[in-house]
C-alpha cells in the first residue's frame, strides 16, 4: 500500500497539481484576453470598451462565459453528431496540451523534452485538424469554405515557420526550449534575427487565424467560417481554444525571439524582477500587438493571402536561412 | 529608380508600420463615447419624441376634440372619440394612440390648433410588451403633467419659426 502511494498516487497527484496551476491561470489569462481586446479595440476606435459589469467592466468575460453556457445548444440535423461535438473539445484540447513544454523559468517546465520546439510545433500543426472537423461534422457551405481556408492557410504558413524555427535552432544548437531561452542570454534573437522574427509573427498571426488573416471565419463573407454552426459550450470552447492558441504562440514568440524569461538587460534593477514575470509581460506584449494588428488592418484577400506565403515568406525565409548557415560557418560561430 | 524605392518601401513594412503608429496615436485620443444611460447628448427644441396631451395653467384640457390630428395622422395611429360635457363644451372621451404605429411624424402637432398633441423630448419609454404602448387619454395627459415643464420652454423657443 505505502508503495503504491509513493510509487503512483503521489506523483500522480503532483503532477495533476502542476497541470492545473498552468491551466487554471491560463484560463483566467484567455479570459482577461478577451476583455483586453475589446478595451483596447475601443480605445484605438475612440470609444470605451466594456464599462458596466464590475469596476471598469472588469468582470465582463465571466458575464459572457456565464451567457454563453445557459445558452442552447443546437445540433444542425444533416450534422456528424459525434465529429460535430468531438471538433471543439479537440480545438480546446490542443490549446491546452502543447503549455507541457512552455519553461516559465529555469527548470520551471512540465515536461523538459528534448525536442520541446518540434512538439510544439506539432501540435500547433495539429490545431487545424479541429477546424476542419469542425467544417466539415457541421455540414454547412459556409463552415466548409471556412475550414478549406483555414487548412490551406495553416499549411502555407507553416512552410515559412519551420524555416524561420530552422535559423533559430541553428544558432542555438539545441531543440530544447530551455536551451533556445538560454543562448540568448548575450543578445534576444530578435536582434540579429529581425526580419525573421517579423515573419514569425506575421506567420503566427495566420497561423492563429487572426486578423488581418482571418479568412476563415471572415465575417463579412462566411458569416462566421468554421464555428457558424456552433452556440453554447461547443462555441465556447472553440473561443477558449483560439484565444488560448494566441497566448500559445506569444510564448513561442518570446521563447524562441525575445529571451524568455530572461530580463530585457542583466544587471540590478532588471534582475531582481522574477523570471515568470518577465516572460508573462513579453506574451502580454506580443498579445497587445496582435489586439493591435487587429484594429489597424483590413482583412487580406485569398489570393494575397496565398502570395504572401508562397511567394514571399517563403522564399524569403529560405534564404535567410542559408544566410545565417553561411554567417555561422564562415565565422566559426557554429553552437557546439 | 522608382523600382528601388517601391521594393524598399515594401521591404521595411513602412506603410504598414505607418498605419500602426496612427492607431496607437489614437489610442491615446480622448474618447468620444457618451456613456449612455449615464451621460446624454444634447436634444433639439424640435426632437419628436413621446406624444403628450397639455393642459391649460388652470388644469382644463386643451383637447377640444376637432380630431384635425386624427384626419392627418398618415399611419392612422390616433382614435379619438367625443361627445359634450355637461357644461357643453366638445371634449373626448376616448383619446387613444398607437405606438406601435406611430412613425413619429409630427404632423398631429403640426395640424393642433391649441396646442394640445405635442411630440415632447422622451425617447426612452420601451416597453416589454406590446400593449404598454397603446396609450390611452389617461396615460396621455399623465405624461403632459410630467414633461410639461420642458415642452413649454421648447414651444417658446420654436415660437418664432412657426
Amino acid at each position: 500500500m505505502a508503495e503504491f502511494w509513493s510509487g503512483f498516487l503521489l506523483p500522480l497527484i503532483i503532477i495533476v497539481l502542476k497541470i492545473l496551476a498552468i491551466v487554471v491561470p491560463l484560463l483566467v489569462a484567455v479570459a482577461f484576453m478577451t476583455y483586453a481586446e475589446r478595451k483596447i479595440m475601443g480605445a484605438m476606435q475612440l470609444r470605451q470598451g466594456p464599462n458596466i459589469v464590475g469596476p471598469f467592466g472588469l468582470l465582463q468575460p465571466f458575464a459572457d462565459g456565464l451567457k454563453l453556457f445557459a445558452k442552447e445548444q443546437i445540433l444542425p440535423v444533416g450534422a456528424n453528431r459525434v465529429v460535430f461535438y468531438l471538433a471543439p473539445m479537440l480545438t480546446f484540447f490542443l490549446a491546452l496540451v502543447a503549455w507541457a513544454v512552455i519553461p516559465f523559468d529555469y527548470g520551471m517546465v512540465l515536461a523538459d523534452i528534448n525536442v520541446g520546439i518540434l512538439y510544439l510545433f506539432a501540435i500547433s500543426s495539429l490545431g487545424v485538424y479541429g477546424i476542419v472537423m469542425a467544417g466539415w461534422a457541421s455540414n454547412s457551405r459556409y463552415a466548409f469554405l471556412g475550414a478549406l481556408r483555414s487548412a490551406a492557410q495553416m499549411v502555407s504558413y507553416e512552410v515559412s515557420m519551420g524555416l524561420v524555427i530552422i535559423s533559430v535552432l541553428l544558432c542555438v544548437g539545441s531543440l530544447n526550449l530551455t536551451k533556445i531561452v538560454q543562448a540568448q542570454e548575450t543578445i534576444w534573437f530578435a536582434i540579429p534575427l529581425l526580419p525573421m522574427f517579423v515573419i514569425f509573427f506575421i506567420s503566427a498571426l495566420a497561423e492563429t487565424n487572426r486578423s488581418p488573416f482571418d479568412l476563415p471565419e471572415g465575417e463579412s463573407e462566411l458569416v462566421a467560417g468554421f464555428m457558424v454552426e456552433y452556440s453554447s459550450a461547443p462555441f465556447a470552447l472553440f473561443f477558449l481554444g483560439e484565444y488560448a492558441n494566441m497566448i500559445l504562440m506569444s510564448a513561442m514568440t518570446s521563447i524562441l525571439f525575445l529571451g524568455g524569461w530572461l530580463p530585457p538587460l542583466p544587471f540590478a534593477p532588471f534582475t531582481w524582477v522574477p523570471g515568470p514575470i518577465w516572460f508573462a509581460l513579453k506574451i502580454a506584449f506580443c498579445l497587445f500587438v496582435y489586439v493591435w494588428v487587429r484594429a489597424t488592418m483590413p482583412r487580406y484577400r485569398y489570393d494575397q493571402l496565398m502570395r504572401l506565403g508562397w511567394k514571399v515568406f517563403l522564399p524569403f525565409s529560405l534564404l535567410w536561412v542559408v544566410l545565417t548557415a553561411g554567417v555561422l560557418v564562415t565565422f566559426g560561430w557554429l553552437p557546439k | 529608380m522608382a523600382f528601388l524605392d517601391r521594393a524598399a518601401r515594401s521591404l521595411f513594412l513602412t506603410e504598414l508600420l505607418g498605419g500602426l503608429g496612427l492607431t496607437l496615436r489614437y489610442m491615446f485620443k480622448p474618447k468620444v463615447t457618451l456613456n449612455y444611460p449615464f451621460e446624454k447628448g444634447p436634444i433639439s427644441p424640435r426632437f419628436r419624441g413621446e406624444h403628450v396631451l397639455r393642459r391649460y395653467p388652470g388644469g382644463e384640457e386643451r383637447c377640444i376634440a376637432c380630431k384635425l390630428c386624427e384626419a392627418v395622422c398618415p399611419a392612422l395611429a390616433i382614435t379619438i372619440e367625443a361627445e359634450p360635457r355637461e357644461d357643453g363644451s366638445r371634449r373626448t372621451t376616448r383619446y387613444d394612440i398607437d405606438m406601435t404605429k406611430c412613425i413619429y411624424c409630427g404632423y398631429c402637432q403640426e395640424a393642433c390648433p391649441v396646442d394640445a398633441i405635442v411630440m415632447g423630448p422622451n425617447f426612452e419609454f420601451s416597453t416589454e410588451n406590446r400593449e404598454e404602448l397603446f396609450y390611452n387619454k389617461q396615460k396621455l395627459l399623465a405624461n403632459g403633467d410630467r414633461w410639461e415643464a420642458e415642452i413649454a420652454q421648447n414651444l417658446a423657443a420654436e415660437a418664432p419659426y412657426r
